[in-house]
């Protein structure tokens, strides 16, 4: 208890956060006094080591951790709870949505969809109007989306097909130059034209934004009714995910004591069955305990469905398990034998994922009929209390190889994780004369198998830290105890701390004036 | 030096079996964004027969360094870079000066059902025979020649070499239609005098009034010391010389 009041008092007295940041995090305290769901004693103790991980969602949970509302049916039948008919026009549809959007809880308490906005507003759009005043009308609601869901969690998706809106979308982007709104580009490459990817590419450029996700590959695992949200998350548009349980794979490996062999033959199953114990008990207190999907109004109206849901079983930490076991092989090679940088390594890294992603399908998992009655493979991108761990799948920050070498070391798990996965590539400002350069790169990745393809300029002032944005000039004024009015700038500071993610590597993507030697 | 006058590869004469050929290699870059449209792979050839003051790769001039490589050696790298990339370029040191290289290696490129999408590009000073493009035209889709001035004096005193040779390769490349772009690298002091460059627009509209024109500031990176000391091309001079040459015909030019 004395514990729980010096908490309470440090939120309340922190001067880093907002009125609204308070609110939310002395709420999230507050269900701590919950008791968690029953556990058995060795998943608790897996859970109270952080070997395996429930992301601090507390021990009652109440909403679904992600949430896709299917926006074009609300906007086609109206909202009961909200009062609202139908929207007949543009600005009607856009005042529709941000009302919504105030109302669509996620375990940030803001929503992680906004919507596939090309698609649902294309019918409010009249030829008659022209780019500039549509370009006027979205850049209002921009504005509004920045200040009233403050949260880079926040996700809209546009494409496969081009669209004025998507256009006028990137036009508005450039010039407001916002963290939030997240922006994912479906991509593919038989329907996409190239001229709006490269749109989207020097969209990148100036403000880190989109994402470019490979299109067919989603659809192959989830139909065409999936969408990217959160950072980085692929899930059913009318469902989401209950929730998102992690296994950290460097802490197994650790304690593991024999070779890589054992270790997937007998090891990983112990930790991955412990990690869907937890997603279980922690779907039935959401579902049979506080019965979100029974009293919501999103799943009343129909807006979202349970059996469009799953819950999504993440990794992280790959890089240092491999490592580990290649030294347990005794073929770690004075430190060259390492994740990224020899074959032998990735092809056991490739092993590793494919032995989880093996036995995670062989797990039944109730109320998860979106994901076949199981969970959803993810790669995590790390979290601001993960220190000294590699997000997901990725490469450590500072220890990458060259492009080529990295998309070819990270593209081979990308089609196991079928709730998503995210690897961050840098280069350098050389490519900003030659969008045409990251259009062949990015094709060329998805070509190659990877799920989606996120890039930033080495100096820009948006750094996207495991899949959302910040400022850098927001995470200086963290430093110097400013508060801010990004939720997310302050978990980014925090993985700011923990990672030294804006240490990156740069990629050159080669240039005129190197020395070639 | 110069290359030889006569056609090395009379069309019926046999070539040498490709993977038998080497190049004197300086190095390679698996993505430029700097070497042509698109990714490229860069394939970066050891020797020129310039001696630019303004070099920024100065070490790859003596032909005295060796590191052999063959087209065997080479393609699986390409290959392997092969769905990232619009192409590949071979730049140097002075491409044209191992043309014979070239022309094996754009061939197995073209031959090869991985890397065939590719277009093959030369990066080049453009002192050598006509007869070096005619060569290569079947299988490169495009040059980019280096224009240092069109006086013969001072690109004499910027390169240690005359510009005929140069001049003749433009035209003949606009001929053949493998032209790419022409770069115009400015240096401030040395070959910006703005009625040399009125005169080096009027050439250029005559070979081709739309053509891709790069204006290029001369930086010190990588050059080496010179007496005087060299001194960098401020953005202003590049913007004013883009604006003149803009002004002259209707040239596609970009600024680096």
């Amino acid at each position: 208890m004395q514990d729980f009041i010096r908490r309470a008092q440090a939120l309340a007295q922190d001067g880093a956060l907002g009125y609204d940041q308070k609110v939310r995090r002395l709420a999230a305290l507050a269900t701590e006094a919950i008791p968690y769901p029953t556990l058995t004693a060795e998943a608790r103790e897996a859970l109270d080591a952080r070997l395996i991980c429930d992301l601090y969602e507390g021990p009652a949970p109440y909403t679904a951790r992600y949430i896709l509302p299917d926006y074009d049916k609300a906007l086609r039948q109206g909202l009961q709870h909200l009062e609202l008919e139908p929207p007949q026009d543009l600005d009607d549809a856009l005042a529709f949505l941000q009302i919504m959007y105030a109302h669509v809880p996620s375990v940030t308490t803001y929503p992680v969809y906004l919507g596939d906005l090309d698609k649902i507003l294309e019918r409010f759009v009249p030829a008659t109007m022209t780019d500039a005043e549509l370009d006027r009308t979205l850049r209002r609601f921009w504005i509004s989306i920045d200040r009233m869901v403050p949260d880079a969690f926040a996700h809209l998706d546009l494409g496969p097909h081009d669209s004025r809106i998507t256009r006028s979308i990137f036009r508005v982007e450039r010039s407001l130059r916002q963290a939030v709104p997240n922006i994912t580009l479906k991509v593919d490459p038989a329907v996409t034209p190239d001229d709006l990817i490269e749109d989207g590419v020097r969209t990148v450029f100036e403000t880190g934004k989109p994402h470019f996700v490979n299109h067919p590959m989603m659809v192959a695992d989830h139909g065409e009714g999936y969408a990217a949200v959160s950072c980085y998350n692929s899930l059913k548009i009318g469902g989401g995910a209950h929730t998102l349980v992690r296994l950290n794979l460097k802490e197994a490996a650790l304690r593991h004591q024999g070779t890589s062999e054992t270790f997937l033959a007998a090891a990983l199953p112990h930790w991955v069955e412990l990690t869907a114990e937890l997603a279980e008990a922690r779907i039935r207190s959401l579902v049979e305990g506080q019965r979100f999907f029974a009293t919501h109004w999103l799943a009343t109206e129909g807006l979202i469905d349970i059996d469009k849901f799953s819950a999504m079983f993440g990794i992280f930490g790959l890089a240092e398990c491999v490592n580990h076991l290649m030294a347990l092989d005794g073929k770690a090679n004075g430190g060259a034998g390492r994740y990224g940088h020899d074959l032998d390594a990735d092809v056991l890294s490739i092993r590793v994922v494919e032995r989880v992603a093996e036995l995670v399908a062989a797990r039944p998992m109730p109320y998860c009929e979106g994901g076949q009655g199981r969970c959803y493979l993810h790669s995590q991108g790390g979290i601001d209390l993960d220190d000294h761990v590699t997000a997901g799948t990725r490469i450590p920050v500072g220890d990458e190889p060259d492009l080529l070498q990295h998309i070819t070391t990270c593209a081979p798990h990308h089609h196991l994780f079928a709730a998503g996965i995210s690897d961050i590539f840098h280069v350098d400002e050389t490519a900003v004369r030659n969008p045409q350069a990251m259009v062949d790169i990015i094709k060329g990745a998805l070509d190659q198998g990877m799920r989606d393809f996120t890039f930033n300029l080495a100096d820009n002032e948006f750094v996207r830290i495991t899949g959302y944005l910040v400022r850098k000039s927001d995470l200086a004024k963290i430093a110097d105890h400013g508060a801010v009015r990004h939720t997310s700038d302050q978990l980014a500071a925090g993985s700011e701390d923990a990672y030294h993610l804006t240490e990156r590597t740069v990629q050159r993507v080669g240039c005129h004036e190197r020395t070639p030697r | 030096m110069n290359a030889p006058l006569a056609d090395p590869h009379p069309a019926d004469a046999p070539r040498a079996d490709a993977q038998f050929v080497t190049a004197n290699l300086a190095d390679v870059i698996t993505f430029s964004s700097v070497d042509g449209p698109g990714n490229r792979f860069v394939v970066f050839l050891q020797g020129c027969n310039f001696d630019c003051i303004a070099c920024h790769n100065p070490q790859t001039i003596a032909t005295s360094a060796h590191h052999p490589v063959s087209v065997d050696a080479l393609l699986p790298r390409i290959r392997r870079a092969a769905p990232f990339l619009s192409g590949i370029t071979v730049s140097g040191g002075e491409a044209t000066q191992q043309h014979e290289f070239v022309h094996h290696l754009f061939t197995a490129v073209k031959a090869d059902p991985a890397t065939a999408q590719l277009t093959c590009f030369v990066d080049s000073n453009g002192a050598c025979d006509t007869s070096v493009w005619d060569d290569l035209a079947p299988v490169m889709d495009g040059a980019m020649i280096d224009l240092k001035c069109l006086n013969p004096s001072i690109h004499e005193r910027m390169t240690g070499q005359p510009n005929d040779q140069v001049l003749a390769s433009i035209r003949h490349l606009r001929a053949i239609d493998r032209l790419y772009e022409v770069r115009l690298l400015i240096m401030a002091g040395v070959n910006d005098d703005p009625i040399l460059l009125q005169r080096t627009g009027e050439w250029l509209a005559t070979v081709d009034p739309r053509l891709r024109l790069k204006v290029i500031a001369f930086r010190l990176h990588g050059a080496r010391p010179h007496d005087p000391p060299l001194r960098e091309t401020p953005r202003r001079r590049i913007d004013e010389v883009a604006a003149q040459m803009q002004a002259i015909a209707p040239f596609d030019v970009t600024l680096v």
